[in-house]
């Protein structure tokens, strides 16, 4: 038998994972579902003046879609890692990093492009105009698979871990801090009329950091777990 | 000589106990004489008062903050790469003491910032990531608690120590990257210093002791760590080690 490349290996732990969440269909709807209800519970809690919505509306939606991420981390290896297929993922020929990739792409898939396809309905919710709303969702599609790589080697530090659920959070979120302010800031800066330029490249820095060495950190991080 | 020996715990522990009490009493002289200058002898600055005198103790607890991180993270890096035990005690003895200067750094700022600017707290780039740089200490402390196989609470508080490296060029570069509140940097090492000699003076001598500080407390932590981690049989016979059979 030939040994698959590397191409056919990403490719087979993305079709994989995405067919496994197709399957349970369920987990995907509740995470969105999270963001939808934790973005419509701020204006009933601020109040409904537009001028306020207006203003909170990015950062709102943000820390909504960050949570959101953080919530669905749990099941980028956890289910791997109980019923030992992990274990084979670290043993098999291909190199550790580029399966972590597959994986979190497909979490992405999963978890990430769900809000940012779902984010300008909830802008429009907070008042949010036109270019914002295109601000919006670019810096979400930028921001969110940052996001889901940085939160991968959380997932993966606390694997079996008692209270992982809690401590994940705790790893994660002194991470996120940057691209929240980078994403929100994109969208504030356009609605200011600077134009969110500036931060959509800082936010596009980032992505292209985190590409490079979140899958070395994780994949670290498993060999570690599965010591 | 040959230094390597004391890579070992059992070789290193009454080492440690014998620099202890040194780095204690400079620590000590520095910080009696940096603060003597900084709070009596240092003149009153023209515009903000007597307030200003909070930097001797917030900035030199501020630069610990970050040289302890990037410390604890070389000895995380070092017992990764050398898988060596020492290193990873190392590192856990050093968060506790970094995190305390970053809360210092924080505290003193918070005192001096309600004079000054009006506020205990603004959203400025540099108290954020400072403030994140806290929360990066306990996630390290918090990771290494919550596993209970030692080996692998060292190599996980490890890695996520290197992943935090990342934040302290921004912490650092904060106040010249966004022009915000918390002003530029009054000391460096290229240009010369925005401050008066004396002033500059006691602040040297306060990092100074504050630095021979942490030598003497971390020291004195990782011997607790030995004796908490090495007390199974690991050593062996314990009566080599008469120092360590005394203090059980």
């Amino acid at each position: 038998m030939n040994r698959p490349s590397l191409w056919e290996a990403l490719r087979g732990v993305v079709r994989r994972d995405l067919l496994l969440a197709m399957r349970r269909r369920s987990d995907v709807v509740m995470s969105v579902f999270f963001l939808v209800i934790v973005a419509s519970l701020f204006p009933l809690g601020v109040g409904p003046e537009p001028a306020v919505l207006r203003t909170i509306g990015a950062g709102v939606l943000w820390v909504a879609a960050l949570l959101a991420c953080l919530l669905s981390l749990g099941r980028v290896f956890t289910a791997d890692y109980l019923d030992g297929v992990l274990e084979q993922m670290v043993l098999i020929a291909q190199p550790l990093p580029v399966l972590v990739v597959g994986k979190v792409f497909a979490h992405w898939i999963v978890s990430g492009l769900p809000v940012v396809l779902l984010s300008p309905l909830l802008g429009l919710q907070f008042g949010l105009d036109g270019e914002a709303l295109g601000v919006l969702v670019l810096s979400l599609l930028l921001g969110t698979p940052t996001l889901s790589m940085i939160g991968a080697i959380g997932a993966a530090l606390v694997l079996g871990v008692r209270g992982s659920g809690l401590l994940v959070a705790l790893l994660v979120l002194p991470l996120y801090v940057p691209v929240l302010i980078f994403g929100a800031g994109a969208v504030t800066s356009s609605m200011a009329g600077i134009g969110g330029e500036a931060n959509l490249s800082l936010l596009g820095a980032c992505l292209v950091l985190s590409l490079f060495f979140s899958p070395w950190a994780t994949a670290a991080a498993l060999r570690i777990a599965l010591e | 000589m040959n230094w390597s020996k004391y890579s070992a715990p059992l070789a290193f522990y009454p080492l440690a106990g014998k620099m202890i009490p040194w780095f204690s009493a400079v620590a000590a002289l520095a910080i009696a004489v940096g603060l003597y200058i900084g709070l009596l002898v240092a003149p009153t600055d023209f515009q903000q008062g007597d307030s200003y005198r909070i930097i001797f103790v917030h900035v030199p607890a501020a630069w610990m903050s970050m040289f302890l991180y990037v410390v604890m993270a070389i000895w995380a890096g070092v017992g990764m790469g050398l898988n060596a035990r020492l290193s990873f005690m190392m590192a856990q003895a050093i968060a506790p003491t970094g995190a305390m200067f970053t809360f210092l750094a924080l505290l003193t700022g918070a005192m001096w910032g309600k004079p000054t600017w009006g506020a205990w707290w603004v959203w400025d780039a540099r108290l954020t990531s400072e403030l994140i740089l806290l929360f990066q200490y306990a996630g390290v402390m918090l990771l290494r608690t919550s596993i209970d196989d030692l080996r692998r609470a060292d190599r996980a508080s490890g890695v996520l120590a290197l992943v935090g490296v990342v934040n302290i060029p921004i912490i650092y570069f904060s106040v010249k990257w966004w022009n915000t509140l918390h002003q530029g940097a009054s000391v460096s090492m290229t240009a010369a210093p925005k401050m008066a000699t004396i002033m500059l003076t006691a602040m040297l001598l306060m990092t100074f002791g504050f630095w021979m500080y942490s030598i003497a407390v971390i020291l004195s932590r990782v011997r607790c760590v030995i004796l908490e981690r090495e007390s199974q049989p690991a050593w062996g016979n314990p009566s080599a080690a008469p120092e360590v059979a005394e203090a059980r």
